[in-house]
């Protein structure tokens, strides 16, 4: 039992990461993603190292089962029962529109009107309750939507938050005639204020129950069979792991699950390497996500929306995405200004050069023409050679003509454009926060973001990069690395002076009883536990809380109660880090707590990684085009390189999934994890 | 084309120059203490012309009406300062006179002059929406105000800062006359904090570009968009077409207020002239002149939705206000209540235009803020007012049905939750739900309209007003589709519901405990003739229980019985 497995599935490929964590050896295998039952290319990838699953020690994936069932609308056929005069909460949203301008599009909940069923039912904000639940009401509706075909059932009524009596009331009545475990309630899944935050995250989950249940437990019994007989988890959305019971009960939680991964990798590699500051960039084919690491913690969004409307709340890995892919498309518009996307040629038909049928230049065909991509050796193994004069003749036509440039220039505009907006996302996550990004190191992962390095620490003035030794398969690393991780949330809702400083406490007790329970139930090893509670506090007329950090004491599984005193400094505090200043005569409010219990898992040597020995000898040498001119270049086999290895620009590094592109002027340098630090040729990176 | 510059930086400066502007929008956001700058983004920024004052570049997050508005708070200071002639480096203006810079009394604006190499190159600017400024009535929409001075303390453009030095005097005149000083001030840090981070950035900017290269990208940009725009309206028919459309009353005297628009487009020129709309009137549904022509550039950016924000796109287009009418009131007439007046002005440039060119706009939406105050005493004395503007639906397109239940279309705002709402006042939500048959009938229906029910919950009772309109005319359908319901506000008495008489505007509305205010919306007009809906689609709103069997027969006939799921 010494082998953990990190299982990522993606668009296109599966990637694998096995990690013996005895000997702290890694390997990874990358296979095409099956389709449409994933868990194919799941036992397929799995199967290239392991043959005996039973020496298997945990298998922890990162799922894009729950994402792709909500961006395409392939969720289950669900239901809604709701308060008397509120069915159409999920319908009318926040009052907002899907574009500023143009007032075009409409909008169709996930649960139509028909199956949202009111019930007589009333609770006030204060938690009295206004009205008991009619549970004959609740029944009868159950039956309606059972007749109707509804394979789940939500459970969403008007201030649960503040007291979920009557939902559970509801729900109770519901399970003795609901024929499977797909209720969800909203008292449960999210006990914050703000109805339609709680009421969409709860029907979502419903909506993703039946089939994100169902693939779970089809793969956890093909592993079964396969003798495994220790841990699966799955990755969430905040960048923890959680057993599969409970994803089968919260699938919400796994709603960004595969990136999340990729940024706890990152963050481990770049922590480990002796960078705390790092901005991500994943560059696939239709998008560029890009996400801050400060101080060596990640950011966590306590929402999002999947698309108009959808929205989710509940703590996920912060990401930002922008239309600028290797597929997006170069165009140039009627006032004759070079546009990149958003339209994408995606991964198929993808680029000009894949010759499937776009006839349309896309920043990919831009690095084909430059040669800064090998033409002969096509990334992903589909292709067997890309078509350079046909991605030349697109950007002739589509670009260079109406622009008066000759091809090579015509591509190199498409690349400093496309650059030009990655560096905006890299500007806009740093700044929105009030930090510098100078102060940052890049890093790529993906197939793609590589490529771009130089130009974006150029653009930015970023001081390094790091490209990590395997980028191509960082979110099956992040599985292996990431801690076990539950957040809860109870709105409080209560000036400090009027706290009822024991019903707080009950609430924290409450959610680390649960936490702990839950680390305790998994064979999991941990190498400690933590828990963390933060209130969310403003003052009395303002709406953006800031979330404040309770020095709280566990002691032995119980909490030690924190003053009215302590939570009113801790807010001034914070509040004064955040806005320079404090209200003489503010009421100070606690809105919401908090409360995080982690499972620290050891985390591996990423020493292991690291090349022994290898070659500086550049493999062949081809010529490629930097700013105006064609440069000699050599051309490396990245993984062989040895640690210590300083390659200077122009160069290329070329891995299976991977090409990594050292500018004229920038150097290359292998540390001791086998990763590159890309630094300006007259920078030298740290240790 | 592009007047010298390469195309690829003048791409690549495009994106950095308006991402300066949205971090200014993202730096007051984040920093602002009130709500409405905060969470509703009333708010906006951007780069103007040095000699002119046209905007060059205006961040995207802002509130759509600033987008136009805000270069006639720019041009009023160039004018200032032509008269004095001291301009210098470091000096801010501030003002909030609504007849000069547009809008009304709660916009702020801050305007700083960019200086480089001794030369000004630029002006910078920030405008956002205080919480109160004086006036008759907190908040400062009141809906009885007969002139500026009732509506809000005036404070015309004069100098903040003089050479980088803050005046505080300026500041002890602003926070003694809100009610706000507080949330005042905080607003304020933040606006100065914006255009300081403006500065940074176009100090870095024409430091990695030289100055000649950046004006040269703002003169490309700005003929970019004019270019554009010439290309639009030549893809359009040349003719002439004029809509027509009325307020319910100013809130004094109950007389509709007739809004009339010609539009006509002659090759690549338009011409939107607005003779024969109602003269001044005596309540506050006036505008003033910057207010309506930063109008017509909402309706056509709603139009053009591709269009880039910067004043090239509004070269071809002559923009005719009639003196003397209720968009073009002089000062001190009260402007208060402008948002009603400039979403009509929106209907009837989409009426009009939905002759030339039905596919390129959109039905009317709701048209109407409905600002509805409730407001009381608690048991312990305590003061309550809870204020808030509520949605309808929008109109229908060429390719959908309208939305349900969204913002008004000069606005980005979303509703506070009704939880929230419960939570901080003494009222329950009865109904919080979509308005049944209140969608314009068509090919492709409009969105639908909301009804509110309030139940005042606090033993000492409440007072309430509603500012509101299309109580009488109601949001109209294009290319063929049918007009939306009503807007429709309704009071609990002791002898039961009633109906105010200006319809959807009323001072002093008694509320004890237990009784209820109603409010139900106008939908969106419809898209393309009913007839050529399909029954399906008709027959699902009937399932879904939007549209009754009546009206269905009524407006679709009865072949969507046969549809029936």
């Amino acid at each position: 039992m010494t082998r953990m497995i990190g299982v990522d599935v993606g668009g296109t490929f599966t990637d694998v990461f096995f990690l013996d964590d005895e000997t702290g050896m890694a390997r990874v295998a990358k296979v095409p993603t099956t389709r449409p039952d994933q868990s194919g290319g799941f036992l397929d990838g799995i199967g290239r190292e392991v043959s005996d699953l039973s020496t298997v020690s945990a298998v922890i994936h990162g799922t894009t089962a729950g994402t792709n069932a909500l961006l395409e609308r392939k969720g289950a056929r669900i239901g809604v029962i709701t308060t008397e005069g509120l069915r159409d909460v999920l319908e009318m949203r926040r009052r907002d529109r899907p574009r500023t301008w143009g007032l075009r599009g409409d909008f169709e909940p996930v649960v139509p009107r028909d199956l949202r069923l009111e019930v007589p039912e009333r609770t006030l904000a204060d938690g009295t309750i206004r009205r008991a639940v009619d549970l004959d009401a609740v029944r009868a509706a159950a039956r309606t939507l059972l007749e109707a075909g509804c394979e789940a059932v939500a459970i969403l009524f008007a201030n649960s938050y503040a007291n979920p009596e009557n939902e559970a009331l509801a729900v109770a009545a519901l399970r003795e005639i609901w024929p499977n475990p797909h209720v969800s309630t909203s008292s449960e899944v999210l006990p914050e204020i703000r109805e339609l935050e709680r009421f969409s995250t709860t029907a979502l989950n419903a909506y993703l129950q039946p089939e994100v249940s169902g693939y779970l437990n089809r793969l956890e019994g093909a592993l079964t069979e396969g003798g495994f007989a220790s841990d699966f988890m799955i990755v969430q959305s905040n960048g923890g792991v959680m057993d599969v019971a409970t994803a089968c009960a919260r699938p919400i939680r796994t709603a960004l699950s595969g990136p999340a991964a990729g940024v706890i990798a990152a963050a481990h590699i770049a922590g480990e390497a002796g960078f705390d500051d790092v901005i991500t960039g994943d560059m696939g084919g239709t998008s560029f996500d890009v996400s801050l690491i400060a101080g060596g913690r990640s950011m966590l969004s306590p929402e999002t929306s999947i698309d108009f409307g959808m929205v989710v709340r509940t703590p996920m890995i912060e990401i930002t995405t922008i239309g600028a892919g290797g597929g997006s498309i170069a165009w140039v518009d009627r006032g004759g200004l070079l546009n990149i996307g958003p339209e994408s040629a995606g991964s198929d038909p993808g680029p000009v050069a894949y010759g499937l049928g776009n006839d349309r230049p896309t920043v990919t065909d831009a690095n084909v023409v430059l040669g800064r991509i090998d033409p002969e050796r096509p990334i992903g193994g589909k292709l067997d050679r890309l078509d350079v004069d046909a991605a030349a003749r697109a950007i002739d036509t589509h670009v260079g003509a109406p622009l008066g440039l000759d091809t090579l220039a015509a591509a190199e505009a498409i690349l400093r454009v496309a650059n030009a907006r990655m560096a905006g996302a890299i500007r806009l996550v740093s700044i929105e926060r009030g930090l510098d990004p100078a102060r940052f190191a890049f890093m790529p992962f993906g197939g793609g973001g590589a490529l771009h390095t130089g130009a974006l620490m150029a653009e930015v003035g970023l001081a390094r990069a790091i490209v990590p030794r395997y980028p191509g398969v960082t979110s099956a690393m992040g599985a292996v690395i990431a801690d076990m991780r539950q957040d809860f949330v109870q709105t409080v809702n209560a000036t400090v002076e009027g706290l009822d400083i024991d019903a707080l406490v009950a609430f924290m007790q409450a959610h680390v009883d649960t936490g702990m329970a839950a680390l305790e139930a998994t064979p999991t090893r941990f190498e400690r536990r933590e828990t963390g509670f933060e209130l969310d506090m403003a003052y009395a007329g303002q709406t953006h809380t800031v979330a404040v950090p309770l020095p709280v004491v566990v002691t032995d599984g119980q909490v030690q109660p924190p003053t009215q005193d302590a939570i009113a400094a801790a807010f001034d505090a914070t509040y004064h880090a955040t806005y320079g200043r404090l209200l003489a005569r503010g009421t100070r409010r606690v809105i919401n707590l908090r409360s995080t219990v982690i499972g620290k898992r050891p985390k591996f040597d990423l020493t292991t990684l690291a090349p022994h020995g290898g070659s500086t000898q550049p493999t062949r040498r081809r010529q490629v085009h930097f700013g105006d001119a064609w440069h000699d270049t050599a051309i490396y086999d990245r993984l062989t390189l040895p640690v210590g290895a300083q390659i200077d620009g122009p160069a290329i590094l070329e891995q299976l999934d991977t090409t990594v592109l050292i500018e004229p002027g920038l150097r290359g340098e292998v540390d001791r994890f086998g990763n590159t630090i890309i630094t300006r040729g007259d920078a030298h990176g740290p240790g | 084309m592009n007047g010298g510059i390469d195309p690829i930086t003048l791409a690549v400066l495009a994106g950095r120059m308006e991402q300066i502007a949205d971090e200014m929008d993202a730096t007051l956001f984040r920093s602002a203490f009130n709500p409405i700058i905060a969470e509703a983004h009333d708010a906006s920024h951007g780069l103007y012309h040095a000699e002119t004052g046209d905007t060059l570049v205006q961040g995207k997050s802002g509130l759509p009406i600033f987008v136009g508005v805000m270069s006639f708070a720019v041009k009023a200071v160039i004018e200032k300062v032509a008269q004095s002639g001291d301009l210098q480096d470091g000096d801010i203006f501030i003002f909030n006179d609504a007849h000069i810079g547009g809008t009304h009394l709660n916009d702020m604006r801050l305007v700083r002059p960019y200086f480089h190499d001794g030369a000004l190159f630029c002006w910078l600017a920030s405008v956002g929406h205080w919480h109160d400024l004086g006036g008759g009535a907190p908040g400062n929409y009141n809906p009885a105000a007969k002139d500026a001075f009732q509506e809000a303390f005036v404070l015309p453009p004069v100098r903040l800062a003089r050479a980088g030095q803050i005046n505080q005097d300026i500041i002890d005149i602003l926070m003694r006359n809100t009610r706000l000083p507080q949330s005042a001030e905080g607003d304020l840090n933040g606006q100065l904090g914006a255009l300081d981070l403006g500065v940074r950035r176009m100090d870095e900017l024409l430091g990695a570009y030289s100055a000649p290269t950046v004006s040269a990208a703002l003169d490309a940009l700005s003929q970019r968009a004019e270019t554009l725009m010439r290309q639009e309206l030549s893809d359009l028919p040349d003719g002439r077409w004029e809509a027509e459309d009325w307020l319910d009353n100013d809130g004094i005297t109950d007389d509709p207020l007739p809004i009339r628009v010609a539009i006509e487009i002659a090759g690549d020129r338009m011409v939107l002239d607005f003779e024969g709309t109602a003269p001044r009137c005596q309540g506050p549904v006036n505008i003033a002149l910057p207010t309506a022509v930063a109008t017509a550039y909402v309706a056509i950016k709603h139009i053009f939705p591709a269009l880039p924000a910067n004043a090239g796109v509004m070269r071809p287009i002559d923009v005719r206000i009639p003196e003397g009418s209720l968009l073009a009131a002089d000062f001190p007439a009260p402007v208060g209540g402008y948002t009603e007046t400039i979403l009509r002005m929106i209907d009837v440039i989409f009426s009009a235009m939905a002759k030339a060119a039905p596919d390129r706009v959109v039905a009317n939406a709701y048209g109407t803020i409905n600002a509805l105050s409730i407001a009381g005493r608690r048991a312990n004395g305590q003061p309550w007012v809870m204020f808030s503007f509520y949605g309808g639906g929008h109109g229908g397109s060429v390719e959908t049905d309208g939305l349900n239940h969204g913002n008004a279309p000069i606005s980005t705002a979303t509703i506070p939750p009704l939880e929230i709402l419960e939570a901080a006042y003494p009222v329950m939500f009865r109904q919080w739900a979509l308005r049944p048959d209140s969608a314009g009938a068509g090919q492709h229906r409009g969105g639908h309209g909301a009804i509110y029910e309030i139940e005042v919950l606090e033993e000492n009772g409440a007072e309430a007003f509603l500012f509101g309109e299309r109580g009488k005319a109601p949001p109209q359908g294009v290319a063929g589709g049918g007009p939306a319901a009503l807007n429709c506000f309704a009071r609990e008495t002791d002898e039961g519901w009633v109906n105010p008489p200006m319809v959807s505007k009323m001072r002093g509305i008694e509320l004890r405990q237990g009784q209820r205010v109603r409010l139900e919306t106008p939908g969106g007009g419809g898209y393309g003739p009913p007839e050529d809906r399909d029954p399906a689609a008709v027959a699902r709103d009937v399932a879904r229980g939007l549209l009754s069997t009546s009206e269905a027969d009524r407006l679709y006939g009865t072949a969507w019985q046969g549809a029936r799921p």
